[in-house]
């Protein structure tokens, strides 16, 4: 961050200073929660590079995990996007010992179940001279083989042996930007989980892949293809970016999610799911002397390897108003968005500030002026970090028009909100709410099991110390108004941005849409 | 009723962003004891153990959380205190009796308007914009909800911030001043989502299925109409306040950092004096069934079916609830359950697959299985469902299957009951419903009597086949065959989801006679 140099403060700005100090005065208790906080975390970096951070909280005999990896579909090989998704899927089908009958005839049978895959696929790529007859028979030998390594397969095992011991909210999630997996459990399971979680890390196996990938499919047709906002937000990120993989949407294009192979699969993990490159976070009724031992065990015997190398494409500046129109059988909505910098750039709490003013509650300025005064949105309001925040990402605004309003009505109240927070000050009380709003939402974050660890391990991952979670707030603290100025307006401008919109169009003379729309251009 | 909702708005488009971002893997949900890890049964030989069977399971640490302090005033309001000290906040809530399943059919949507307007509108002495501004820079919430039985008003706070919020919570409770502009901004929203209801196939398909079950018209089903939302008046809103709130239809809830005995003061001395006023009834609500058959909504804009088959659930309270939980488990409570492992795992058919033989506390729940999966495998997967739910009654359950179910729910049984939030939620719901106070305790041993029997048992009584209807909200074009008639459950029966709508906002909004 930049500290712009400030004259001293007059009378009058001393009064402000002062309303505000008055208004931040009630957290002043939230040094003593940080400080309670730092001697019940305990953080070790295990030689083989793997993070292990302990947090006790003994409220009640139970903890919650949080694991990040830290790759997604962002790290997707060109070809094979959604394999990060892919892969979190196979992390739950079990290891070499769990979820087989014996292994070594698994893996027999899967190694001839993948030259089963690749015959087929080699014959089904074909451009020119592809032989029908030889491609039924290779997908019949295929077939024959995913039925012989099913024989071995003992399905479920591993999420039924969490399950059966108690583990509750069994997830997992993959963003553009990192793979993550959660659950929680009684106390009493600690070293159970530890097993199952590096079992799973360190011995993958790419058991039941190929009817894994038509579920991924189905959860494709229902988040995109299926869905009005899914098919915007994808057609507006593939304008948005040109070059960098934020433009591939996170669960993969059709094409490519129904050919790609589990040695691909494989080989992503073997990249990316290196000890180095993942942060694990346990926080609740564990002591931490007896238990860190148990996890040294576990999670120490995972093989180390090179850490992957960071992503090279950057993505270009922006040099003209992008535009998608989609004519859909849906209500209309309207997705803007302009590119900004990482998180790791100093006026990241800036946004943070312009986000909450724009967007959080009933005192935000898109919901009074969009929602309450003008009556022309349902919902309006503006995020920061969108598709992702470990690249640089959009400030996006997303507005629902009311009925009979149109998008383009949308566009012009939301600029007109934009070139106010361009070229006057936002107010004080603004800005105060801003920071006592974050104050609170950390202190509110330390009362729960899953989010305090979700929480540590983001905040390990991304800075390499989890007390960012507070040094954040020094920054968010010296945001002032003159910096919400600075960066809209060196943010905000026509030709950093991309809108996209939906205009209702009758069904009667949309056509029943095809697996995979086209991808629209920019117009 | 949902309890203890934490106070936050609904500004959904970022939930919906997420949705659409994040490629989560499958959900699932579940709810202490033993010396070794629990296995589950397999193929595996004897010989071949895993690792993981030789770990130690140590005793789980005694835990015995205090249950809430519970006041009965002489008015009939009853208050539950819960003290948590850990963090500096202090949440409420005021839960009364009546929702909108006793709205008047020409005016639903009543309660919903109702609730939003009530916070908006603000008290006799501030209006909601002010309290907007003092809530917000305190980092302070006061909401007001409603559901199809209960209204609420909730805050939360730091504590030091107690006094005035609680204050701002119970001046609403007191002094609304429904405001005229506040009521017409609900009325816009809600006819917002009216008129984007359509839009979202998911979202039409657990609409219609309700229908089915409970009947278009009833309270548990029918929808909110643009002519029925516009026909609400600030005079229904207040008729509404004055007609439910009453001390002794309100439960009161708080949980945080205070010490009970001056909170109890406080209550006492706020609420002690209000009067008395007639005791609220609920309506009888008969729950029909579905008639049985196929039933279809055609959507073009989709590439994927979402199949719900459905029929009449249960209550609590009745005694075989213990059983069909453990049923349940065994049916769809997890991975490895029977239509998880057939559908999704098995077969590869769909992502979301769920279902159950759902039960409310004072009402049927509903019996429903559900998927969503591609166009061309509908019929396909409806046939899959329908095979499962037939097998609960003719593949016996197995002794391990039981143990499996039984050991998901009862080693995890703590969830139910790890925060102080959830013991003051649990014991707020049980009074509302005037369940046992222990009706947790007797749920837990209840479930470790269940026997494989039990399980038999309550699934030949219950899973009724010949009752259920098949629902899907697909294209209809992509379908493929064999068609839907091969389920032979008669010919399929259009649902037309079209939306009344006035003519001109028709013409405005859509440009032609089409919806």
């Amino acid at each position: 961050m930049k500290f712009p140099i400030r004259k001293s403060p007059s009378p009058a700005q001393w009064l402000l200073i002062l309303c505000i100090l008055a208004l931040l005065a009630p957290l002043s208790g939230f040094a003593q929660y940080q400080a309670g906080l730092e001697k019940r975390v305990t953080v070790k970096k295990l030689p083989n590079g793997l993070t292990l951070l302990i947090c006790e909280r003994p409220e009640a005999p139970v903890f919650s995990y949080f694991t990040i990896v830290d790759a997604g579909d962002a790290n997707d090989p060109g070809g094979e996007s959604g394999l990060a998704h892919m892969f979190e899927h196979l992390a739950f089908k079990g290891t070499k010992d769990i979820g087989t009958t014996d292994y070594a005839g698994e893996k027999i049978a899967l190694d001839k179940l993948e030259d089963a895959w690749t015959a087929y696929d080699a014959e089904y790529r074909k451009r020119v001279q592809q032989d029908q007859q030889k491609l039924k028979e290779l997908k019949a030998q295929f077939d024959a083989a995913e039925q012989a390594a099913n024989k071995f397969v003992i399905p479920n095992e591993f999420t039924q042996i969490a399950e059966a011991n108690g583990a509750t909210g069994l997830n997992a999630e993959t963003s553009l930007d990192a793979t993550q997996y959660f659950w929680s459990m009684p106390s009493n399971r600690l070293e159970l989980w530890a097993y199952l979680e590096s079992d799973r890390i360190a011995n993958p196996v790419p058991r039941q892949f190929y009817r894994e990938r038509n579920v991924v499919q189905e959860e494709r047709r229902m988040r995109v293809d299926s869905s009005p906002i899914g098919r915007l937000v994808e057609q507006f990120l593939a304008v948005a970016y040109i070059a960098h993989p934020y433009r591939r949407p996170g669960v993969g294009w059709e094409s490519e999610i129904s050919q790609v192979n589990a040695t691909e699969a494989m080989a992503f993990h073997r990249k990316y799911y290196v000890p180095s490159n993942i942060v694990i976070a346990v926080v609740g009724d564990v002591d931490t002397t007896q238990a860190l031992p148990v996890l040294e065990k576990y999670f120490g015997a995972i093989p180390s390897g090179p850490s992957p190398e960071p992503i090279t494409t950057i993505e270009p500046p922006q040099t003209a108003e992008r535009q998608v129109i989609i004519k859909d059988a849906s209500q209309p909505l309207y997705l803007e968005g302009y590119h900004r910098p990482d998180y790791r750039d100093p006026d990241d709490a800036v946004y943070e500030a312009i986000q909450d003013i724009f967007s959080n509650g009933r005192t935000s300025r898109l919901y009074r002026s969009l929602v309450r005064d003008q009556q022309i949105a349902a919902e309006a309001e503006g995020f920061s970090g969108f598709p992702g925040e470990k690249y640089p990402g959009l400030f996006a605004f997303f507005v629902v028009p009311n009925p009979g309003h149109t998008p383009a009505e949308m566009r012009a109240a939301l600029h007109k909100e934009i070139n106010r927070l361009k070229t006057t000050d936002v107010t004080d009380d603004e800005l105060a709410m801003f920071k006592t709003r974050a104050r609170a939402d950390i202190l509110r974050s330390l009362g729960d099991n899953q989010g305090l660890a979700e929480e540590l391990a983001i905040n390990q991952l991304r800075y390499g110390d989890w007390r960012e979670l507070f040094n954040q707030l020094k920054q968010i603290d010296a945001v002032t108004k003159e910096d919400i100025r600075r960066v809209a307006n060196k943010t905000f401008t026509d030709t950093n941005r991309t809108w996209a919109e939906v205009d209702y169009n009758a069904p009667s003379q949309a056509e029943a849409r095809p697996a995979a729309a086209p991808a629209g251009g920019a117009k | 009723m949902k309890m203890m909702r934490r106070v936050t708005y609904s500004f959904g488009a970022l939930a919906l962003f997420t949705a659409a971002l994040l490629p989560a893997c499958a959900q699932i949900s579940s709810q202490e004891q033993s010396t070794t890890p629990v296995i589950p049964p397999d193929a595996r030989a004897e010989k071949n153990p895993g690792a993981w069977e030789k770990l130690q399971i140590p005793p789980l640490h005694p835990f015995h959380p205090g249950q809430p302090k519970r006041i009965e005033l002489k008015n009939g309001m009853v208050i539950l205190l819960e003290e948590d000290h850990e963090l500096p906040f202090i949440n409420g809530t005021l839960e009364i009796r009546g929702g909108s399943r006793s709205e008047p059919a020409s005016k639903i949507g009543l309660i919903d308007l109702y609730s939003q307007a009530w916070r908006t509108s603000g008290t006799t002495t501030q209006n909601g914009d002010v309290l907007d501004d003092l809530l917000e820079s305190k980092a302070a919430k006061v909401e007001t909800g409603g559901d199809d039985n209960s209204t609420s008003v909730s805050w939360s706070c730091l504590k030091q911030d107690e006094d005035q919020v609680f204050h701002i919570a119970v001046d609403l409770l007191e002094h609304p001043a429904f405001n005229r502009q506040k009521l017409a901004l609900a009325k816009q929203q809600d006819i917002a989502g009216i008129v984007r209801r359509n839009d979202d196939a998911s979202g039409i398909a657990s609409r219609e299925a309700a229908k089915l079950v409970y009947g278009a018209d009833s309270p548990y089903a029918r929808q909110p109409e643009i002519a029925t939302v516009m026909s609400v008046t600030l005079a229904d809103l207040q008729a509404w306040h004055d007609k439910t709130v009453h001390p002794n239809n309100i439960v009161v809830a708080v949980s945080g950092d205070f010490d009970s005995a001056a909170m109890e003061k406080t209550l006492r001395d706020t609420f002690e004096t209000m009067p008395r006023g007639p005791a609220w009834k609920d309506p009888d609500i008969p729950v029909p069934g579905p008639t049985p058959g196929v039933y279809v909504v055609n959507k073009q804009d989709v590439n994927q079916s979402n199949i719900w088959i459905v029929g009449v659930g249960t209550r609590r309270d009745n005694p075989d609830f213990y059983a069909l939980a453990v049923m349940n488990e065994v049916f769809s409570g997890g991975f490895g359950s029977r239509l998880f492992q057939d559908v999704r795992t098995k077969l590869g058919l769909a992502y979301g697959v769920s279902g159950g033989y759902s039960a409310a506390y004072d009402h049927p729940g509903l019996f429903y299985t559900t998927a969503a999966t591609k166009s061309e495998s509908t019929v396909a997967a409806t046939k899959e469902m329908l095979k499962d739910i037939d097998e609960l009654r003719t593949e016996p359950f197995t002794e391990d299957e039981v143990r499996i179910a039984k050991d998901q729910l009862l080693n995890s049984f703590i969830f139910r009951y790890d925060t102080k939030e959830k013991v003051l939620s649990q014991a707020v719901t049980l009074e509302f419903y005037h369940y046992p106070p222990d009706f947790l305790e007797r749920y837990r041993d209840a479930l470790e009597k269940v026997t494989v029997a039990d399980v038999e048992r309550v699934a030949k009584k219950y899973i009724e086949p010949s009752k259920l209807a098949v629902l899907v909200v697909g294209n209809q074009t992509g379908f493929g065959n064999p068609p839907l008639t091969s389920l032979n459950l008669g010919p399929d029966h259009p649902i037309d989801i079209t939306i009344p709508m006035p003519a001109a906002m028709r013409q405005q909004m859509m440009g032609g006679p089409d919806q």
